[in-house]
């Protein structure tokens, strides 16, 4: 590789970083700002007067329970991921090493639905998840969810990668499929279901337009329509509405710093057998 | 190693191949089918069972709110088409909305990645830290980053307009409230928030590039620019298929900017089809024709999708 000169290198990238961080450290400077210093012109970059006022506000109003929100936004999200990987590792597992009739036919509709575009099926879901008696509670943000084919192609391509050899020496000493499964395959596909775990977190986490359609009532709310909320119950105090959108900030943010090579390797993969 | 003496008894290359796994294979087909149960029962009702129940809802007037669903045929249809229908107009505003949206966004959202890739894609010191300092806007959801916008986009009160006022600009620019500078918002919001997420794909190609072909591709002479034709784009053709296609349907799918940034403002000019969709089937509850609309939509993504399939095929063969 070509060398490259430190300081024009480094200029480079880090100017490029301030496009990316730049509007979300804006968002948590304003979330301490009070409502007419975040919209004084000439702008002020550091709070004159830090308070938490916003956050006094946002805890105070029962019409805007952040905290039950908050709540929410963690069950839906966790309750999904781990629905997800329970699910899709047994289907995975089943497609990558057993036999039996209809397999290909049932991969290739897992796949096909693939390319269904996922609005498509938001009006018939709605009336499904309305006939199971799930419409406004968190059910219908974690079970639907999981029928989505990624895990299972996922994790699918990974079992594929695994070498047999371990699983026939299983076999040798006497385990059935579900011994294989659950004592030689899982825990070494550690780092795959790291991975999916955490990329069903983020997007059931991040979720719009479901919980929006879905969701009625306020206290069932989760963190993304629970933002649209505050922005029409407070159209221009952006503290408060940047301090919700800090809380529904902070955790994934969290998450992806901790686990941002499970993340990254997740997005990958995604390409690699489009 | 342990897995040695194993690969010896081991026919080679058969590791994904159907029916070859002689010796995993003691257990009978039920065992399978129960592995399978859990993930298809999940599938079957919230992927299959809807994909057909939303052909058959628009196939009848369906007022969620009204007893009485009655069959109308291909009506649903008609009226999409039909420009004295109470739909007509407001279908294709919206449609045409996410056609502009898709447009411009797609070319941005192809080639921007594609150079902060190829920025990326050397050895230096911080550069896994660089690479997630850029996809970082993409873990936060459509919410966060549409009600953060449109604060800093606020044409009164935003950070934006009083930063470029300050600096002797014109500062009273309707970032989210008049045309052309709305369509400007969404799509420069869109490429900010998503172009980490193509470029880490983009990396992941260009890392699957042999390196003895740049090798070779500079023996044979030529700058950097003739490496790039011949080396760089023809070893990420299949990555940039999968990148165009995805990013034409997320882009189709378009909701959450224009929902919380714009409003659809002004009047309905922004507002997509999947707002559109969303607000006839779920809010004023017309779900039969929303249903429609979907089945259309998709038909038109469908096309696109087998077009760009096309392009790439023809460049394989000249």
């Amino acid at each position: 590789m070509r060398r490259v000169r430190p300081i024009a290198w480094y200029t480079v990238l880090i100017g490029l970083s301030l496009v990316f961080i730049a509007p979300l450290v804006w968002m948590l400077l304003t979330a301490f700002k009070t409502p007419g210093e975040a919209t004084r012109v000439p702008p002020t970059v550091f709070p004159a007067e830090p308070t938490t006022g916003a956050f006094d506000t946002l805890l105070g109003n029962s019409q805007t329970p952040v905290l039950r929100w908050f709540l929410n936004s963690v069950l839906a999200a966790t309750g999904q991921a781990v629905l997800v990987l329970a699910v899709a590792s047994m289907a995975a597992y089943a497609l990558a090493r057993l036999e039996f009739r209809g397999k290909k036919l049932i991969f290739g509709m897992i796949i096909a639905t693939l390319f269904i575009p996922s609005f498509v099926l938001i009006i018939p879901n709605f009336l499904i998840v309305d006939r199971f008696g799930m419409l406004d509670t968190l059910w219908a943000l974690i079970i639907p969810g999981a029928a989505g084919a990624f895990g299972v192609f996922f994790l699918r391509q990974f079992f594929l990668s695994l070498p047999k050899e371990l699983e026939e020496a299983a076999v040798l000493e006497g385990a059935n499929s579900w011994q294989i499964f659950t004592r030689v395959v899982l825990p070494l596909s550690k780092p795959a279901l790291a991975t999916l775990a955490v990329i069903s977190f983020l997007t059931n986490w991040n979720d719009f337009i479901w919980p929006i359609y879905v969701l009625f009532s306020p206290e069932q709310f989760t963190l993304p329509p629970g933002l649209a909320i505050l922005q029409g119950a407070y159209t221009i105090n952006y503290p408060v509405i940047m301090a919700g959108a800090l809380v529904a900030s902070i955790p994934v943010l969290l998450l992806f710093m901790v686990a941002q090579r499970y993340v990254i390797e997740g997005v990958s993969r995604s390409g690699l057998k489009g | 190693m342990a897995a040695e003496t194993a690969v010896t008894r081991t026919p080679p290359a058969q590791a994904g191949e159907a029916g070859a796994g002689g010796r995993v294979r003691r257990t009978g087909p039920l065992t399978a089918y129960l592995f399978l149960l859990p993930y298809f029962v999940v599938f079957a009702t919230f992927v299959l069972a809807p994909a057909v129940y939303g052909l058959w809802i628009s196939l009848h007037d369906w007022d969620y709110l009204l007893p009485g669903k009655p069959f109308v045929g291909l009506d649903n249809y008609k009226a999409l088409f039909d420009s004295n229908s109470a739909v007509y107009s407001f279908w294709w505003e919206s449609l045409s909305a996410t056609g502009i949206f898709t447009l411009f966004s797609v070319p941005l959202l192809l080639i921007i990645p594609l150079m902060l890739a190829l920025l990326l894609n050397r050895s230096f010191r911080g550069r896994t830290f660089f690479r997630a300092v850029y996809f970082a806007p993409y873990v936060l959801g459509v919410a966060v980053i549409g009600v953060l916008w449109r604060f800093v986009l606020d044409p009164n009160l935003g950070v934006v307009n009083s930063v470029l006022g300050a600096i002797g600009l014109p500062g009273d620019t309707p970032w989210t409230t008049a045309l052309p500078w709305a369509w400007v918002t969404l799509v420069g919001v869109t490429v900010w928030w998503t172009l980490g997420f193509n470029a880490v794909i983009y990396l992941a190609g260009l890392q699957d590039i042999p390196r003895e072909l740049y090798e070779a591709a500079r023996i044979d002479g030529g700058g950097k620019w003739a490496e790039f034709r011949h080396v760089t784009l023809p070893g990420l053709r299949p990555v940039l298929l999968f990148v165009t296609v995805n990013t034409v349907l997320v882009s189709a799918n378009m909701f959450g900017q224009s929902y919380l940034i714009t409003q659809g403002a002004p009047g309905t000019e922004t507002r997509t089809a999947i707002m559109y969709i969303a607000q006839v089937g779920l809010s004023d509850y017309k779900m039969g024709s929303a249903a429609a609309m979907s089945y259309l939509l998709t038909a038109c993504l469908l096309v696109i999708s087998l077009i760009v399939f096309r392009m790439f095929r023809e460049k394989d063969a000249s």
